[in-house]
Parts: structure tokens; sequence; C-alpha cells
């Protein structure tokens, strides 16, 4: 309380890292911004855990659909019985997999964490906006996690109706034992979860919006933000519609209304009969959030690998403006292509046409990210340290998994691919793969700035290549089967005679899974070990330009021993021609600036001298549309 | 908790940089997001209002009854007879909603609810009263409006709470609906029990809002900043309620 009294005055904020924390407050219900955001990610690593175990045990039987496994009894009781895992909790797996893979590990698990610690810090701010709603945050993200893993031990089972829970598998409590208890555990958990996030989001784009140190303009943040930012803002603006859609969902479950619910007899449906609902009205509501929730995941590691790729190639980012472009374009192309994931659910062959073509306009802005990658990449001084070989990868399967995004978005061909493994196969190259990577470069790259300490690289580097191989190999061949017909969500293909070619196929998959799995425990001893063990870090290992580095390694309660430092230029100026370093911190002052807090500065000073010089107005507009398109270096 | 509170309230020494852009402060600017989100919310309901009303395409019968007609006890089967209340069709609000405390047995088509409406707006112009009191740090006044605003939220959710008893009386519920398609019924019950528990939230800040006011805590910070927060609010919410009026009473 002494510190409360010390922080009425106003004089003292100085003071933060000084006053008296109980275990409770430091470590559980805090309310600094960096340990919530090692709460968020430590969450988010045992949610992961526990969603890549499931997908190995489905593996297991997708491999070997004859063989019984006694290991499943042992670990799964009832479910896998004699060693046969039960066909209604394979769908269960598949369900919570993707559930917890997308809500938890990818949403909540990555830009709760990297927004939570970066945001502050890269701005120049001394906590969030609300510190308080921001654990709040924090601890609905909790429950709902809790809530979650709870649905799997109840009676029949954890949600089975796959992660979109499409009615009226989830709408009918009787349909399969996975639509009982488990199904409303599951609404219940979503809808802790929209909270989590809205609090999450508020807090995120007041903080930048409002809270940035003197000079960080916002031509002057770091593409992390500007990610973090509008991952904010998707979730903001989509989150709600799918609160709507869960809302009318339980009153149909429990309620007796019919609002997806057609022409199912009253002894099905609680004694009700239901009329005059319609199923695709739920599609509609679920995927109005749940394509934006693609780039809610994807985003935030973009923006990371935005950042990584320019301190490790040693270089300017490669059209800072155009990268900003094309966030804000997928930004706002997400929320009018939902219908992409409806094409065959009988829409108006027009209106597919219509989401057809924002589909495929999503392709430019991607391209953009793309190119800009690999011309910061190009002829860059690179280091090729763990967080690099992530960012790399990342832009690997966002070329892979992207092209054959072109494919599907085409409503043509999505009569032959949908509900394929090609589906299956494409978002998770794209969006599982890409934004795991994403994740994975943030948490080598900002592993000082969290523990003070950095994680071994050699451990960093073999998870690296086992990861990648073993990600191409479980999700390329998924390709052509996809292309052959086979269909996801199936429990076993050998029931049909077509698919009985790709049983080694789905072995070499399996097999390959578990390397990754592997993997990961690599990196999960890599992680806890270099948090007690690992080689203590400096103030700014990767020498990077941004603010967040300026900070002391040892973590004060608002961030910044002193004044919080002032920024004087754009966070990448890296290999600047005449420089005694290659790298020039965001705080530096540039001597040729005549209002260094106000003028921008792209550019490098022998460029800026010579536009000045020219003083043709041809000259200088081609410049402004040089700089824009992202060709001034 | 009290160190965040102190942290939120010192904004101007405690955070060393920047300007608010938009000159508005983080507190202000979140309840603007909040909104934002919160309307999504309201849109996506009344989407699904829209998805499920357009699946019926007859026309309403909107003058069947002249208004201030007697209306007959058994008016609700002479409809169903007349055609007018059946599942294949749309029901006429006028001819549901057509009851006023009171006035037993005339048939008044949604005088009612224009009255709530009324009612539900002008707690917005007090409101609005209230926030231009706490501008000229008015104590008094503030307090004054802001008690009117109570009583209005209030008195609307009274003829909520009303209207809901006479159409529940009158045999609809989440599951049955005498006028017609039950999904009428199950949309008129969420939809507008979502916004009436909206209102009800706002009325509880009202009073957190209006204790303080009396309590001077503002009148301490300097400024009634946490009125036009709340203000904020409020007026959402009423311009929710102009749309839910549009959707389910209008059109």
């Amino acid at each position: 309380m002494s510190a409360v009294a010390m922080h009425t005055d106003g004089h003292h904020h100085d003071d933060h890292g000084h006053h008296k924390e109980t275990f409770i407050s430091k470590y559980i219900f805090s309310m600094d911004h960096k340990m919530i955001s090692k709460q968020f990610l430590i969450t988010g690593i045992i949610m992961g855990t526990i969603g890549m175990l499931m997908s190995l045990v489905f593996r297991l039987q997708l491999a070997y659909p004859e063989t019984k496994f006694p290991i499943f009894e042992t670990i799964l009781g009832e479910w896998g019985k004699g060693g046969k895992l039960d066909p209604n909790f394979y769908l269960a797996l598949i369900t919570i997999h993707g559930t917890i893979m997308v809500f938890f590990v990818l949403t909540a698990g990555l830009s709760g964490t990297f927004s939570n610690l970066l945001i502050p810090l890269q701005v120049g701010a001394r906590d969030m906006a609300s510190p308080f709603m921001n654990m709040l945050s924090y601890w609905f993200f909790f429950t709902s996690s809790v809530i979650m893993i709870w649905s799997l031990f109840v009676q029949g089972g954890p949600a089975s109706a796959g992660w979109t829970i499409y009615p009226p598998l989830s709408a009918l409590p009787k349909a399969i034992p996975g639509s009982g208890t488990g199904m409303t555990l599951w609404l219940v958990s979503m809808i802790m979860f929209i909270v989590s996030s809205l609090l999450g989001g508020i807090n995120y784009v007041a903080t930048v919006v409002n809270m940035r140190t003197k000079g960080m303009k916002m031509t002057r943040m770091p593409l992390t933000i500007w990610a973090f930012t509008f991952t904010a803002i998707l979730g903001i603006l989509s989150f709600p519609v799918l609160f709507g859609g869960s809302l009318l969902l339980v009153f149909d479950r429990s309620f007796g209304t019919s609002f997806y619910l057609n022409e199912i007899p009253a002894d099905l449906a609680g004694g009700i009969e239901r009329v005059g609902g319609s199923p695709i009205l739920f599609q509609h509501l679920f995927w109005f959030l749940g394509h934006p929730e693609v780039y809610i995941i994807l985003l935030p590691a973009l923006g990371i690998t935005s950042e990584v790729i320019a301190t490790n190639a040693r270089k300017p980012i490669f059209g800072y403006r155009a990268m900003i472009g094309s966030i804000m374009a997928i930004a706002i192309l997400s929320f009018i292509v939902w219908g992409h994931h409806m094409f065959i659910t009988g829409m108006n062959p027009f209106l597919g046409s219509v989401f057809m073509l924002g589909t495929l306009i999503i392709a430019v802005p991607s391209a953009v990210k793309t190119f800009n990658y690999l011309g910061t990449l190009w002829q860059g001084n690179l280091r090729l340290n763990p967080q690099m070989m992530f960012a790399i990868g990342l832009v690997s399967f966002f070329i892979s998994g992207g092209l054959t995004g072109i494919f599907l978005g085409n409503a043509a061909l999505d009569i032959n691919l949908h509900d394929s493994y090609f589906v299956v196969a494409h978002f998770h190259l794209v969006m599982g793969s890409a934004a795991i990577f994403g994740m994975l470069c943030g948490i080598y790259h900002w592993y000082p700035k969290m523990f003070g300490r950095t994680m071994n690289e050699s451990l960093g580097h073999i998870h690296f290549w086992m990861t990648i191989v073993s990600a191409y190999c479980v999700f390329f061949p998924m390709h052509f089967m996809g292309l052959a017909g086979v269909p996801r969500r199936y429990y076993a293909f050998t029931a049909y005679d077509q698919f009985n070619v790709f049983v080694d196929m789905n072995k070499f998959i399996t097999y390959a899974a578990f390397i990754g799995g592997i993997a990961q425990f690599i990196f999960l001893f890599n992680f806890f070990y270099s948090m007690f063990k690992g080689k203590k870090a400096v103030q700014n290992p990767w020498e990077s330009n941004t603010l967040e580095w300026t900070t002391p390694v040892k973590h004060l309660h608002g961030n910044w021993p002193g004044e919080i430092p002032h920024v004087y230029r754009w966070p990448y100026d890296y290999s600047v021609p005449g420089h005694e370093t290659d790298f020039i911190p965001q705080t530096t002052p540039d001597e040729g600036q005549l209002d260094p807090l106000s003028e921008p500065k792209h550019i490098p000073a022998p460029e800026r001298k010579k536009v000045t010089t020219l003083e043709k107005e041809e000259a200088v507009l081609f410049t402004v549309v040089k700089r824009w398109l992202g060709f001034a270096q | 908790m009290a160190n965040s509170a102190t942290l939120t309230t010192d904004s101007k020494q405690t955070w060393g940089g920047g300007k608010s852009p938009f000159s508005v402060s983080y507190g202000k600017l979140m309840m603007w997001i909040f909104l934002l989100s919160d309307a999504f919310t309201f849109s996506s309901l009344l989407i699904a209002y829209g998805f499920v009303r357009f699946t019926f395409t007859g026309s309403l019968p909107n003058s069947v009854v002249k208004p201030f007609a007697h209306l007959s006890h058994n008016f609700v089967e002479e409809m169903q007879k007349a055609g007018m209340f059946v599942t294949e069709r749309w029901p006429s609000p006028e001819l549901v909603f057509n009851h006023f405390p009171f006035l037993h047995g005339i048939h008044l088509p949604l005088m009612f609810v224009s009255l709530m409406t009324f009612i539900l707006i002008f707690s917005s112009v007090t409101m609005v009263l209230a926030v231009e009191a706490g501008h000229r740090m008015a104590k008094k006044e503030v307090e004054n409006y802001m008690i009117l605003t109570i009583i209005g939220g209030a008195a609307f959710l009274g003829c909520q709470a009303w209207e809901w008893t006479n159409f529940i009386g009158e045999g609809a519920s989440l599951s049955s609906n005498p006028f017609g398609p039950t999904a009428f019924a199950a949309l008129f019950f969420i939809v507008t029990g979502f916004h009436g528990t909206h209102v009800l939230s706002g009325v509880i800040l009202n009073i957190v809002i209006y204790l303080n006011v009396v309590n001077g805590t503002y009148e301490k910070r300097g400024h009634y900043e946490m009125v036009e927060k709340v203000g904020l609010y409020w007026h959402f919410v009423d311009l929710v309620w102009v749309f839910v009026f549009t959707f389910f009473y209008l059109i």
C-alpha cells in the first residue's frame, strides 16, 4: 500500500521496480504485461503439447487402422478398449485438436504472448492501458482452457462435431456422444475465450493508439506492432459474431428454439419438433469469425517474421509501407471472403463468384509480403540463428501453403477439393505450420527479453531441421491424397478399396509426425532448461534497433528505470552506409534532422540529400512512389 | 488492484511520452472500441433475424384492424382463423403488439412500444445534459440529470417486463408462438432480452456513477469523464434499441 501512496502524487513513476510484491501479485494475479505474456506463453505451450499429442494418437489410428495398441487402453481407458481407438473418440480428438490449436495455441498463445510482451515495450509504454483488464484477459483465457480440458473427462466425451461445430451435430444433445455435456462445455469455454480475447484486444489497440512514447509516430512503429494492432482489430470485430452465433446455438440446444434446425422430429430433439431454421445460418455466422480468425493467427506470425528477418539480415525491411498496406489489405479483405468456406452449401453461384473474387485478391497482399521478405533477405548479411531459420521456414510454408489456397479459392475446383485431405494439407501448411513457426521464431528471438537468458542454438537448429522436414513430410503427401478424393475426418480408410493405395503413405505420414513430435520435445527441453541454466543474456543480444532492447535485462515493473526513451527514427536502420555500427537504435538522434521527433526518416541520409538537390517535382514524385512501393533503400 | 487504479487515473504523470491522438483518453478510446465490438454482436443477432425473416416471403397484412377499434377477447383465435397468425406467414407486429396497460380491449398498434422508445430516448437526453453539466463541474446538476437517466432506464425495463409478461401470457415462448412462426417469438425474446440485459447493466453502471458523483469522487478528480464514458455506453444502448425497434416492430 505504501507503493500506492507513492504513485498517487505522480512524481515517482521511476520507482516501479522497487515496491514490494508478494508471490501472488508477482506470479499469479500479476498486472505486469511481461509476466502476463509469460503466463500466456506457458499456458499456450501446455495446450500445444496436449494438442500435438492428440494428433499423434489419431495419426497412429490412421496409419494402423487394424492394429491394436494396448497403450491406448492404458492411457485412454474406455475410449481405447482392447487397444482399439473408439470411433467416437477419434472424432473427439480431431475436434479438440483443432480447437486447441486454432484458439488456445495460435490465437491466445501467439498473439496473447507477443502482443502483451511487445506492445508496451516496442511503443515505449510502461504497461498496457489497463493492466487490470489485461490480467482479467489472462484469467478468462486460463478458465476457458481449464474448461476445455475438463470437457475431455465428462460423460460422452468432449465435443465431436469438428472444430467448426456445425449444427445439427452440435445443436442436438442426442446426436452423437460428444454432443452432450462435452459440447456444452465447449460452448462455455469458447464464450470465456471470447471475453478474454475482447479484453485483450481492446487493451492492445488502446495502448498502441494512445500510449506511444514521444517521437513514436505510427510510421515509426515496428511491423510487429502493426501486425498485432490489426490482429486485435480483427478479433474485436469478428469474435462478437461467434458470440452471437454461439448464443443462438445455446438456445437451440437447451431452450427448444430452432434457429439452426429444420424438420427434426420431436423425439430426437428434447420433445419439441424443430422446424423453420437453417444450419447454413450458423455456417455464415461461424465463418464470419472463422475466416478473420485465420488472419488473427497468421498476422502476428508475419509481423514477428518481419522483425526477425530484418534484424538478422542486417538490412532495412524491404517496403515498410507496402508491408503496412498489405497488412491492412489482408485485414479488410478477410472480412468479406468467409463464403469461400461454404461454396458447396448450396449458395447462390453468383454469390460464390463474388466470394471467389475477394479470396483470390488476397493473393496480392500476400504476394507483396512474400516478395518483401525475399527482398529483405536478398544480399543481406544473414545471421542464421534459430529464430532466423524459423522465420525463413515461415516464408517457405507461406508460399507452399499459399499457392494451394489459390486452388481452393476457386468455387468450381472446390467441388472436387472440398472436405478432402487437400484442404487439410493447405491449412496445416499455410496457417498451422507457418503460424507455429512464427511463434517459435518469436520465442527464440525474445527469449532473452522474457527470461534473461538465451536458448541453446545447437538444439534450436536440430529442432528447426527436424520440424521443417517432418512438417513437409506430413503435409505434402496429403495434397495428393486429397486430389485423389480421400475425405478428411474419416476414422479408417481401409474400409474403402479405392483408398487402400494410400495405406503406405499414411504410415509414412505418421512416422514423419512422430519425428516432428520428438522435435517438439527437444524444444520443450531447451525452453525449460534454458530458463534456469541457459547462457545469461546481454541487454541487446541480437543488435536490434527496437525499443524493447533498451530496457534492462532484469525486469522492472514500468519497464524503464528512468524516463521512457524518445524515438528519433524508424526501427529498420540496419547497415546504414557510413555509420560505424551496422545498426542504429530508434533512440539515437540523427543530426541531419531538422525536427527529429516528427520528421519522417525512412531513407538513409545519402538518398535524402539526392532528392533535395535535384529539386525537380518529378524526381520527388518518383522517389515518393518508389518509397511507397518499397524500392528506396 | 489499487495499483492499477492509480496507474489508470494518473495517466499524464505515469505515462512518460506521447500525446493522445484524437484528443481522447485511453479509457474513452477503450469504451469506443468495446462499443464497436458490441455493435457486431447485435449485428450478428439482427442478421440472424433478417435471415429467418426473409424465408417468409408473404406480405404483412397491416390494415386488417383499424386503430382504436374494439378488441375482442378471442382476438388471437380470430386472427388465426383469418389466416393472419399462421405458421407459414410472418405476423404483422401491429397485430401482435397492440396492448396498452389499463386500456384493455382497445386495439392500439405499437402504442406501448412507442412510449417505451420515447422513454429510452428521453433518458438519453438527460444523459447528455448530465455530461454537459459535468463539463461545467456542476455537481448538483449532474446528480439530478443522472437520477433522471436512471429513472428513465428503470422505467424502460419495467415497460419491457410488462410487454414480456403480456406476450408470454398470450402463449408465446421460446418454442411456441400462437401468432405464427416460433422463430418470431424466439428471436423477439433473445434480441430484446439481450438488449434488456444491456439496459440493465447500463442502469447499474449509472447508479454506480451516480453514487460516485454524490460522494464527490469526480469533483476531487477534477473531471467528470466517467460520466461521459458511461454516457457513451448509454447512447449506444439507445441506438441499438432504435435498430431493434425498426426491425422487430416497424418492418
